[in-house]
């Protein structure tokens, strides 16, 4: 099938306001008819849910924490991307736009980009005036950095602790909903499953996590906001509970899964240290606006940093991409820091790591400005690994953080499924092949503030409101089926419990499936996860039972679902016989390793459609029609 | 090294809890607190006992989510340290550690080590924020904020809304959770206009919740993971008797 991505005709600069004239709308005194279901309160959960409540729906928010302020969007640090200018130093929209379209390789909705690069401007209005205390200079106006893949200073900060601050602004949206009796809160509750009435999504299944009990709670539309999958890596910057199923369940009750194996590995984090470390620390990508990547030059020197002179260092970015240094793009930093390290030259326990310099910068700003700028960052870093970044450089290694892919969605936000909306980093259509740092805060903050309460009423006007309720012989089916499925996860009672399998899923797919793939060494993932999931569903050793807390029972449910999502991460990289941004295939790129891109048979998004248990998944595309930009070979040098 | 663990087991809020005696043997000094007691939780598993429940999720210190008192201190030895950031190169061979939930009247156990902070969220709920709309705000930049005052906004809104404050004050006070958000909004211009009705609902809700008050005992600050100053204390208590007078006068 040729998916229509649904895009307004007419002038890039146009379409949104088009668009937003020709939506249907809904009169205030009915809103609150309609019933909507937020699931997942994080950036871009929390601020769907509080503006949809604020316009009168009736909002049921859900999520597996303990509070909707803890929604990993949290940990975000950088900073947040706007097209102000306020720098004065050449930014526009379209220049913005630009940027986030050739960093994501070409292979994002155009579209999709432009109107996120002018919704950026508003986003940090709405944010000041909800108070986040973002960055200042001494006359008050707002302080400017730079980040990776731009020219100009377009990122708004707030310390190192950026998503932190937003988060907690869309948290105070929604707790003021809360009191106003718009939005209903169920902390501590996980969807296990959608449920769709006549084509159309009319409910969840969710498990209550203090008590076990598995309840259904039907709407007239659902927004998934659920986030990423960079946990089926085991190791990644992600909370531990960051996971897959309530998209992965949609996938399984018809919504198209697209471009599962864009997957983001971000170039700054503190390298692995043991075999008992449970997540990888990020350290920011504003880092490497003041730090310098560098190794020796010769391989094997074990020398300490500051008996290496200046002569004998490579300062790797800053030599292979003079224009960019060390603020290339994510994916272009990362494989040059594996390739190093590869080489033999890296840094550290295992060889797996490079320096992150900061002492010329700390020469020539001084200890107190990079201190205002980062200190909780080199707080961070001592704390985990007990060495001080002002005296020594740091170590940093890649690690997976953001996953570019997601549920297919059109430029309503619409899923395949009606009344099925997808929204932040749980849908796939901003970032292409490789996401530019600062971009993820913002587009959460898009869907969720700008775009979702005006195309989710397009759809719900031509509806009528709590026609499905939870008596539909659907919402029965589904509830069976998630007892069922976590009876069976009870009943196996082997020997490896379920963290064993995670980790061993995670080798598997950081070794195969992770910076460098290739067709053999995906052909083995393929096998290898196969492996693994018959042996899961044998040998899994799940303690108590499922009528109380068991967050074993939690975990096991999530990395069931991993264990089968990997292989459709695998089927996608081994399809698309290109290599594109995140996305690198050994057997396609330059001789000086670069990728290479294959516009004539890959410009489209990948949409997976499951076809039931055990048969393989059908490719459906939506071709990417570029109309403002020449696709052009992405260069930073 | 080699520890002796004595953890706080409760199987729900009618139980009655007791400590339970582990015993480890090799751990390595350069995981993680969190991941010790997952290496715990594994050999449990592996005996056929019921895993030690506790909460936890960032695991880098910043959602607030991980809530252990360690041998009497919340989030443990280390200061201005999360437990899930604590490492096991603070503690030495032989030691003997004890392992407690957040203890406060507000704050009722669910299981083991995993409390109900809900009553925090509630706090919020009653006036933590501004009263703005989406859309229709104007120019970032036509809202001037002196550096100083967006400095100490930002110290205010640090906080993790983890709750070691409460679980450090000998009352249960919630007086330095309430007195970060309070503070974080009234050094802002946008946040003066709601300042005294803020400050009245969140210190109702606080005490309608079960927290204690202040006596100036400053464990919180002591506690806290992100450094929120006592300071912050005087601010709100400032703040609530201007907005006293005002009620007075109108």
């Amino acid at each position: 099938m040729i998916l229509n991505g649904n895009v307004p005709s007419g002038p890039i600069n146009e379409k949104w306001d088009k668009r937003q004239e020709e939506m249907a709308l809904i009169s205030p005194a009915n809103k609150r008819r309609y019933r909507i279901i937020v699931v997942g309160t994080g950036l871009s959960g929390a601020s769907a849910a509080a503006t949809l409540g604020e316009l009168g729906y009736s909002v049921e928010a859900f999520c597996y924490q303990d509070s909707p302020r803890r929604g990993h969007s949290i940990a975000a640090q950088g900073g947040i991307n706007a097209a102000k200018n306020y720098a004065n130093d050449g930014d526009s929209i379209f220049r913005f736009f630009y940027d986030t379209i050739k960093g994501g390789d070409f292979r994002s909705r155009e579209a999709n980009v432009y109107r996120l690069a002018q919704i950026s401007n508003q986003i940090i209005d709405q944010c000041v005036a909800q108070g986040v205390p973002f960055a200042r200079d001494y006359a008050g106006y707002l302080e400017n950095r730079s980040f990776g893949g731009a020219l100009v200073s377009r990122t708004f900060y707030a310390r190192g602790q950026t998503g932190q601050q937003l988060l907690l602004g869309a948290y105070g949206a929604l707790s003021r909903q809360i009191k106003a009796g718009t939005v209903r809160l169920y902390p501590r509750t996980e969807m296990l499953d959608l449920v769709v009435v006549d084509g159309e999504a009319k409910g969840i299944v969710v498990r209550d996590l203090i008590t076990g009990e598995i309840r259904s709670h039907a709407a007239d539309a659902i927004c998934l906001c659920t986030g990423g999958y960079s946990n089926i890596f085991y190791l990644s910057t992600n909370a531990m509970g960051s996971n897959v199923t309530a998209a992965f369940r949609a996938y399984k009750k018809g919504a198209f899964f697209a471009n599962p194996c864009f997957t983001q590995i971000h170039p700054t984090c503190i390298p692995v240290s043991g075999e008992y470390q449970s997540k990888l620390t990020l350290m920011s990508e504003s880092l490497r606006n003041d730090g310098r990547v560098w190794v020796p030059l010769k391989k094997g020197d074990t020398r300490p940093p500051s008996e290496i002179p200046e002569d004998e260092r490579d300062y790797l970015l800053e030599r292979r991409y003079p224009s960019y240094g060390n603020l290339a793009p994510r994916d272009i930093a990362s494989r040059a820091i594996k390739e190093v390290c590869d080489d033999g030259r890296g840094v550290g326990p295992g060889g797996r790591g490079v320096y992150l310099d900061f002492s010329d910068s700390i020469k020539r700003s001084g200890i107190i400005k990079i201190k205002e700028r980062y200190g909780n960052l080199f707080d961070m870093y001592e704390k985990i690994t007990g060495e001080n970044a002002y005296e020594q450089p740091m170590r940093i290694y890649p690690a997976p953080h953001y996953t570019m892919g997601g549920l297919w969605v059109d430029y309503n936000l619409q899923s395949n499924i009606p009344g099925l909306f997808v929204l932040g980093e749980a849908n796939f259509s901003d970032h292409g092949a490789n996401r530019l740092g600062a971009n993820a805060l913002l587009q959460a903050l898009a869907d969720g503030y700008f775009i979702i309460p005006y195309t989710i009423a397009d759809y719900l006007a031509r509806i009528e409101p709590g026609r499905i309720t939870t008596e539909a012989p659907e919402f029965k089916k589904s509830m069976d089926d998630v007892r069922r499925s976590i009876e069976r996860l009870l009943s196996i009672k082997g020997k490896k419990t379920v963290r064993e399998f995670h980790r061993e899923l995670g080798m598997i797919m950081w070794d195969k499936v992770g910076m460098a793939r290739s067709e053999d060494g995906l052909k083995d993932a393929l096998r290898l996860i196969t492996q693994l999931r018959a042996e899961f569903y044998e040998n899994v050793l799940i303690p108590g039972g499922s009528r109380d807390l068991n967050q074993e029972l939690e975990r096991a449910g999530r990395v069931a679902d991993f264990l089968e999502f990997a292989e459709l991460i695998v089927i996608d990289a081994l399809h698309r016989r290109e290599s594109c941004g995140a996305h690198l295939r050994t057997e396609y790129q330059t001789p000086e390793g670069e990728p290479l891109r294959d516009d004539e048979n890959f410009c489209y998004v990948s949409a997976w459609e499951y076809m039931g248990d055990g048969r393989p998944p059908e490719l459906h595309k939506e071709p990417l029609v570029f109309e403002s930009v020449e696709p052009t070979t992405r260069s930073y040098k | 090294m080699n520890l002796t663990l004595f953890i706080w087991r409760q199987k729900g809020p009618d139980d009655i809890g007791r400590f339970d005696r582990y015993a480890l043997k090799d751990i390595s000094n350069s995981i993680s607190f969190l991941e010790m007691l997952d290496i715990l939780n594994e050999q449990l598993i592996k005996e056929g006992k019921e895993p030690i429940a506790f909460d936890h999720d960032c695991r880098e210190g910043i959602c607030g989510m991980c809530s252990l008192v360690i041998n009497g201190i919340p989030h443990g030895p280390k200061e201005k340290t999360t437990v899930c950031q604590l490492h096991m190169r603070h503690f030495k061979d032989g030691d003997v550690i004890y392992v407690e939930p957040w203890r406060a009247k507000a704050f009722p156990i669910i299981k083991d080590l995993i409390v109900d902070r809900g009553a925090l969220d509630r706090i919020i709920q009653a006036g933590g924020y501004i009263s703005v709309h989406t859309g229709g705000v104007p120019d970032a930049n036509t809202i001037l904020i002196p550096k100083e005052d967006a400095d100490i906004a930002m110290d205010a809104a640090e906080c993790i809304g983890c709750g070691a404050c409460v679980a450090a004050c000998p009352n249960g006070s919630a007086m330095l959770f309430t007195a970060a958000k309070v503070t974080h909004l009234a050094m802002l211009p946008q946040g003066r206009i709601e300042a005294a009705r803020r400050v009245c609902m969140m210190t109702e809700a606080m005490e309608r919740e079960g927290f204690g008050s202040c006596s100036n005992h400053y464990e919180c600050e002591a506690a806290c993971p992100k450094g929120i100053k006592v300071a912050f204390i005087a601010k709100l208590n400032r703040e609530f008797i201007k907005a006293m007078l005002k009620r007075k006068s109108s």
